[in-house]
C-alpha cells in the first residue's frame, strides 16, 4: 500500500515535521507568512506549544527548553529574526543539547510585510546552518533533517522559508512521531555561560563547526545534482528551482541546494566545470551568486534576473529565455482594490477623529496601519513594531512644541511586542508623548492569535489578562483614560484634553475585534433616501459597507455591523439603525 | 494529460481559499499530483485575492502566470477582468455576476468598470456566468456561493476524472455537518443552471 499522504501548507509539513522529530517545545510570535507552523504544531498533544510576546522570548524560550533536553522549536517571519537576533548570535556559541530549530519566512513581493529583507545574512553573520525546502513535503523532511543537524553538530538551526513555499499546498507522505531519548543537562560553565574568558574558546569552537557543517553539506542529501545537458547548469534552491524546473525541464542541469549555508565549495566547482554556462537562480540577495564568484565561478544570475520582489516562471521566461507574454483582451484599467479595514472595525472611529484633528500620527503595525489609506489618510510614519511609541519620543524631544499636535498609535498585541520598553523610557526620561494604545482585545493583522492581553493561550485555555491601565501605571504613566472607539465625540474630547496636558499619556482605545466570534453583530444601518442630503459626511468613514449613487449614500445590510460611526457622522439624521424606521 | 491550472479569484472574505482547498483536495483523490497556493494575511482584508489550483503528473510551480490558466474561477466580475490577462487563448473563465465596490470606488477616486461581462466576451474569451449569490440565498445560505462556483465547474473538470461524486465527498469531508445539506444543494443548483 502507498504511504499516507496529505495536502499539505508548506507550514503545516513544519509542524508535521516538528510532531515526527519528536520536539516538545515550541515558542512563537505570529507573523505572516509563518504564523499556520505554530498553530497547526499546537494541535499535537504530544507538543506544549505557546505564544511569546515577541519574537526574542519565543527564540530564547527555545533554546532554554532545548539546553534543557527538550527538542525545541520557534518560528517567526523574516523581521521577527531582527527580533530575536540577539539570542541566535550567542546560541552559536553555546550550542544546543537537545535541537533546536527556528523557521524565518521571508516574504519577497511584501504580500504582508514592511520589508522585503533576506534572512540568509544571517545564517551566514550568526555562523548557523540554514535549510530552504523547496515544497511542504521538504518543508517536513528537513524540519526532521533540521534536528538532527543540531544535535550532530550541537548548534542552533535556521530553517528558512519563504511565502510561496509557507502558503502553497503539495503531497506531503506521513510518519509516525519518532520517540527521542531526552539528552542529559550537563553543568558546563564553559559552553553554557558566555563571558568573554568562556567565550573565546566557544568562538573558535564556532569556526571549526562550521567547516565541519561545510564538509557535511559537499555530500549530504540535502544538496544533488541533476546533470541533462552540459549546455546550461542552474544552481538553485527554495521556490526559486521550482519555477527554474517549470520553465526548463530536463533541458538545463540543476545543483539544488537545500542547505544554504554554509555553502558546499567542491559541490559547486564540480558543478561549474561540467556545463558552459552557470546561472544562479535565488530570489531576492545575490548570496549564493557572490558566494560562487569568490571561488572563482564564472557565473549570471542578478545581471538578469531582479534584487527585488517576487519571482515566477514568468518572470524566469522572459529574462532567461527571450518569452514575450502576449497580452489578447479588454485594454482598461482596473481600480487596485488595497486592503481596507473592515465593516465594523474598532479602528476605523479613532483614525476619523485623528485626521479632524489634523494630527502627527506615529504609526505602527497590524490591522490599523490601513488607517494610512484614503479615505482617513491619518498616519505619517510606519517602521517596525513598537517604532510608534519610541519614535514619537524621539521627535517630541527633539521638537517639544509639536507634543500637543502629535500621537501614536500601537495596538495591543504590538504594545505588548515591543511598546513597553518604549514607554518606560518617556516616563523615564520625562517625555511628553501621548500614546494611543488600540486594545481590539486580538492579534488582529495576522489572523487572531491571543496574547498576554487577551485571557486566552494558545491551545485555548484561560489564562490571567495583563490589565493594560495598570501596567501603563506601573511604567510611570500617570495619566491613562480608556475610550470606546465607537463613540467618537468621547474619542475626540478625551484626545484633545490629553494633548492639552503637559504630561506623558496613554488613552487605551477599547473594543472588541468585530469579527471575533464573542462579538455580537448589531442590526444593521440603513439610510433615508429623504433625509440624505449627499453631503458624503458618512463617506469619510471609509466603511465598505457604504456606497454613494444617485446623490444619496447606501448601506449594503449584509456588510453593516452595526457600529453606528457613519450615523454619528451624519448631521441630518438620514443614518437609523434599521429597527427604529 | 497536460497539467491543468484553475485560478480562483475574489475578494478577501469571499470564501476562494476554501473553493481552492475543496478543488485541490478533490485532484488528489482523483490521484494527480497538486500545488495549491493560498494568499494569507494583509489582503484578505477586503483586498484582491487569488487562489492557484495545479494538478497533473507532476507539477513543479504553484503559482500560475499570464497566458496559463485554464479555468479562471471568478468570485467578482472586477477580479474576473482584473485576472483576465492570466487565462491561455483558449481558456475558460467561470464568473460569478457579482459586483463589490473597492475603496477607491467607494470613495469616488476611480470608477467600477461597466459591462465587464460583455467587453470580455467581445473579446473571445469563453465565458460562462452563474448568479452565485443568488443561488446561495435560494438555499438560505449566503455564504454557500463558493460551493455553487465549484458546481459550475464540475462539469469542466470531469474528463480529467475529478467526477461530481468525488467533489461532493470532498465537499462533504471539508464543511461542517450543519452547513452541509444547503451547501450540496447550491453546488447541485449551479450545474443545473
Ligand atoms: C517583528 C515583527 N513581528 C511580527 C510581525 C507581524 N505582525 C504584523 S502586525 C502584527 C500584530 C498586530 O496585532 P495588534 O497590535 O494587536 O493590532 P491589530 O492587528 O489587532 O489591529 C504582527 C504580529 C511584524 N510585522 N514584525
Amino acid at each position: 500500500m502507498e504511504k499516507n499522504t496529505k495536502l499539505m501548507l508548506g507550514n503545516e509539513a513544519v509542524a508535521r515535521g516538528l510532531f515526527e522529530a519528536g520536539c516538545g517545545f515550541v515558542s512563537s510570535y505570529p507573523g505572516t507568512p509563518s504564523t499556520e507552523i505554530t498553530e497547526f504544531a499546537a494541535k499535537y498533544d504530544e507538543i506544549y506549544a505557546e505564544w511569546a510576546p515577541n519574537e526574542k522570548v519565543s527564540a530564547e524560550a527555545a533554546h532554554g527548553a532545548a539546553v534543557a533536553g527538550v527538542r525545541a522549536f520557534c518560528g517567526m517571519k523574516h523581521v521577527g529574526l531582527n527580533v530575536a537576533a540577539d539570542l541566535f548570535f550567542t546560541a552559536a556559541y553555546t550550542g544546543v543539547n537537545a535541537g533546536f530549530v527556528a523557521a524565518v519566512a521571508d516574504d519577497p513581493g511584501m504580500h504582508s510585510s514592511q520589508n522585503e529583507q533576506d534572512s540568509r545574512h544571517y545564517a551566514r553573520a550568526a555562523k548557523l546552518p540554514m535549510l530552504e525546502p523547496a515544497d511542504s513535503a521538504e518543508c517536513k523532511s528537513y524540519t526532521v533533517a533540521a534536528f538532527e543537524l543540531s544535535e550532530q553538530f550541537d548548534t542552533p538551526v535556521l530553517l528558512r522559508l519563504t511565502t510561496r513555499i509557507a502558503h502553497s499546498q503539495s503531497v506531503t507522505p506521513l510518519d509516525e512521531r519518532k520517540n527521542i531519548p531526552k539528552p542529559e543537562y550537563v553543568k558546563d560553565p564553559a559552553k553554557y555561560v558566555m563571558m568573554p574568558a568562556n567565550a573565546r574558546g566557544r568562538h573558535d569552537i564556532v569556526e571549526d563547526r562550521l567547516l565541519n557543517l561545510k564538509e557535511y553539506s559537499e555530500t549530504c542529501s540535502l544538496n544533488y545534482t541533476e546533470y541533462n545537458t552540459a549546455r546550461i547548469g542552474i544552481i538553485s534552491s527554495g521556490i526559486a528551482y521550482q519555477y527554474a524546473r517549470e520553465i526548463f525541464g530536463k533541458s538545463v542541469s540543476y545543483l539544488k541546494l537545500g542547505m544554504v549555508w554554509p555553502l558546499p565549495d567542491k559541490l559547486l566547482l564540480e558543478f561549474a566545470s561540467k556545463v558552459e554556462r552557470v546561472i544562479v537562480v535565488e530570489e531576492l540577495d545575490d548570496i549564493i551568486e557572490s558566494y560562487c564568484r569568490s571561488l572563482g565561478i564564472k557565473c549570471e544570475g542578478k545581471n538578469l534576473l531582479p534584487l527585488t520582489g517576487e519571482y515566477s516562471q514568468e518572470i524566469l521566461a522572459e529574462r532567461l529565455k527571450g518569452r514575450k507574454y502576449e497580452f489578447k483582451g479588454v485594454n482598461e484599467p482596473v481600480p487596485p482594490r488595497p486592503p481596507v479595514l473592515c465593516p465594523g472595525c474598532p479602528h476605523r472611529g479613532i483614525f476619523y477623529v485623528l485626521r479632524k484633528l489634523k494630527l502627527f500620527v506615529s504609526g505602527d503595525i497590524g490591522c490599523y496601519t490601513l488607517g494610512a489609506l484614503p479615505p482617513l489618510l491619518a498616519m505619517d510614519t510606519t517602521l517596525c513594531m513598537g517604532a510608534s511609541v519610541s519614535g514619537l519620543h524621539g521627535k517630541v524631544k527633539a521638537i517639544p512644541q509639536e507634543a500637543s499636535s502629535s500621537i501614536a498609535v500601537i495596538g495591543d498585541s504590538t504594545f505588548i511586542h515591543s511598546g513597553l520598553t518604549g514607554l518606560a523610557g518617556i516616563a523615564y526620561n520625562r517625555s511628553n508623548a501621548n500614546i494611543l494604545i488600540l486594545d481590539n482585545s486580538i492579534t488582529g493583522m495576522t489572523g487572531h492569535q491571543h496574547n498576554p492581553t487577551t485571557g486566552y493561550t494558545l491551545k485555548g485555555e484561560e489564562t490571567r489578562i495583563i490589565e493594560l491601565e495598570s501596567l501603563c501605571r506601573a511604567l510611570g504613566i500617570d495619566s491613562v483614560s480608556v475610550v470606546d472607539p465607537y463613540d467618537i465625540a468621547q474619542c475626540e474630547s478625551v484626545i484633545k484634553a490629553e494633548l492639552a496636558k503637559d504630561c506623558p499619556s496613554v488613552i487605551i482605545a477599547r473594543r472588541p475585534c468585530v469579527l471575533l466570534k464573542s462579538v455580537k453583530k448589531e442590526n444593521p444601518y440603513k439610510t433615508d433616501p429623504a433625509h440624505c442630503k449627499g453631503c458624503k459626511a458618512c463617506m469619510a468613514a471609509g466603511c465598505p459597507a457604504l456606497s454613494f449613487g444617485d446623490k444619496k449614500a447606501a448601506i449594503d445590510s449584509v456588510l453593516c455591523t452595526g457600529c453606528g460611526i457613519c450615523a454619528r457622522l451624519c448631521k441630518f439624521g438620514a443614518i437609523t439603525k434599521k429597527d427604529q424606521l | 494529460m497536460n497539467s491543468k491550472s484553475i485560478m480562483i479569484v475574489g475578494v478577501g472574505g469571499q470564501g476562494t481559499l476554501l473553493a481552492g482547498r475543496i478543488i485541490g483536495n478533490a485532484a488528489l483523490a482523483a490521484g494527480y499530483d497538486v500545488k495549491v497556493s493560498e494568499v494569507h494575511g494583509m489582503s484578505q482584508r477586503g483586498g484582491s485575492v487569488v487562489t492557484y489550483v495545479k494538478y497533473g503528473e507532476s507539477i513543479s510551480s504553484p503559482v500560475i502566470c499570464r497566458g496559463e490558466a485554464d479555468i479562471i474561477l471568478a468570485f467578482e466580475q472586477m477580479e474576473a477582468l482584473r485576472w483576465s490577462p492570466y487565462l491561455k487563448n483558449d481558456g475558460l473563465l467561470i464568473t460569478s455576476n457579482q459586483m463589490i465596490n473597492p475603496m477607491p470606488v467607494i470613495t469616488g477616486a476611480a470608477h467600477y468598470n461597466e459591462n465587464i461581462i460583455e467587453k470580455l466576451t467581445a473579446t473571445g474569451i469563453r465565458i460562462e456566468t452563474l448568479d452565485a449569490a443568488g443561488i446561495a440565498q435560494a438555499v438560505g445560505n449566503d455564504k454557500a456561493s463558493n460551493i455553487a462556483i465549484i458546481g459550475a465547474l464540475a462539469g469542466h473538470i470531469e474528463n480529467d476524472g475529478i467526477t461530481r461524486e468525488i467533489l461532493t465527498d470532498t465537499i462533504t469531508a471539508y464543511l461542517p455537518q450543519k452547513h452541509l445539506k444547503t451547501n450540496l444543494e447550491a453546488f447541485e443548483m449551479a450545474q443545473c443552471r
